[in-house]
């Protein structure tokens, strides 16, 4: 922890250390934002996803062979404890939805939209808007295929809530998804934690 | 005039959801901000747009 002070500052630290940050979904995405957040010193990182690792995953996950089959969420937990042991984990394995978000999210300070399907995404984005209004939301849409990674982009859509990619590319017109413009994308939503930790609030 | 991401409409008067009927947005793939603050899915049928209002309609697409 010093050598992150020593790094960031104390003040700056103080607050990425207090923060509690919520990763909803932990695919392509979620896994790459969390260790992310876990390297830089996040205090408490609330991973959430109902799925397993599976061997189509591991082309842009950050899981390991080994883990297939295992819930996201354990496998993610093991491996930021292998990287970054100072940070604080919970994991839920639900699904998330308009019914439990409330009760699942109410402690974070930062919500984090990582899901691949849109109706989801349109679902979490909604629901945390109307129904936690303490809170920050950083989401993503738009980051598949083979485009150009400077398309990737971040926007402050409202008083709250940030959105991360090109918004337009669908991972249904293109090849799929490849590890780099996730990254990219994951990388947008994570520095946008920062920034907003930091009280940099305009992008 | 309404700006609606970006581009001023001459659509005051109408609700929300008269609005999103004369697009192709999935209803189900959209949040509405409207001057900055979410407009909830149960009120675009009785959130009238105003002359000056600002809205932002963004439309997931899938991946992650």
């Amino acid at each position: 922890m010093d050598a992150l002070v020593a790094r960031h500052g104390t003040e700056l630290q103080r607050r990425f250390s207090e923060a509690t940050v919520a990763v909803c979904g932990l695919g392509g995405l979620g896994s790459n934002i969390a260790i992310a957040l876990a390297r830089v010193g996040i205090g408490k990182l609330l991973l959430i996803d109902f799925d397993k690792v599976d061997i189509t995953n591991l082309h842009r996950q950050q899981y390991k062979a080994s883990q297939i089959g295992r819930y996201k969420t354990d496998a993610l937990a093991e491996n930021l404890f292998e990287i970054a042991p100072y940070t604080e984990i919970k994991t839920v394995t639900a699904r998330l939805s308009e019914d439990n978000l409330t009760t699942l999210l109410s402690d974070a300070d930062i919500i984090c939209e990582a899901f691949d399907n849109a109706e989801a995404k349109a679902m979490l984005v909604n629901g945390v808007l109307e129904q936690l209004p303490g809170c920050f939301l950083v989401a993503a849409s738009g980051m598949a295929g083979m485009d150009n990674p400077n398309t990737i982009k971040t926007r402050k859509i409202g008083k709250r809530f940030y959105l991360c990619g090109d918004e337009v590319s669908d991972v249904a017109d293109t090849i799929g998804l490849v590890a780099p413009r996730v990254m990219l994308c994951a990388a947008h939503q994570a520095q946008t934690v920062l920034q907003i930790l930091a009280g940099e609030y305009e992008v | 005039m309404v700006k609606v991401n970006g581009t001023e409409l001459d659509i005051a008067g109408k609700t929300v959801t008269e609005y999103l009927a004369t697009t192709n947005y999935d209803p189900k793939r959209i949040a509405v901000e409207r001057n900055g603050d979410i407009v909830f899915k149960s009120q675009y049928d009785v959130t009238v747009l105003e002359e000056g209002d600002s809205l932002e309609i963004v439309s997931f697409v899938g991946g992650g």
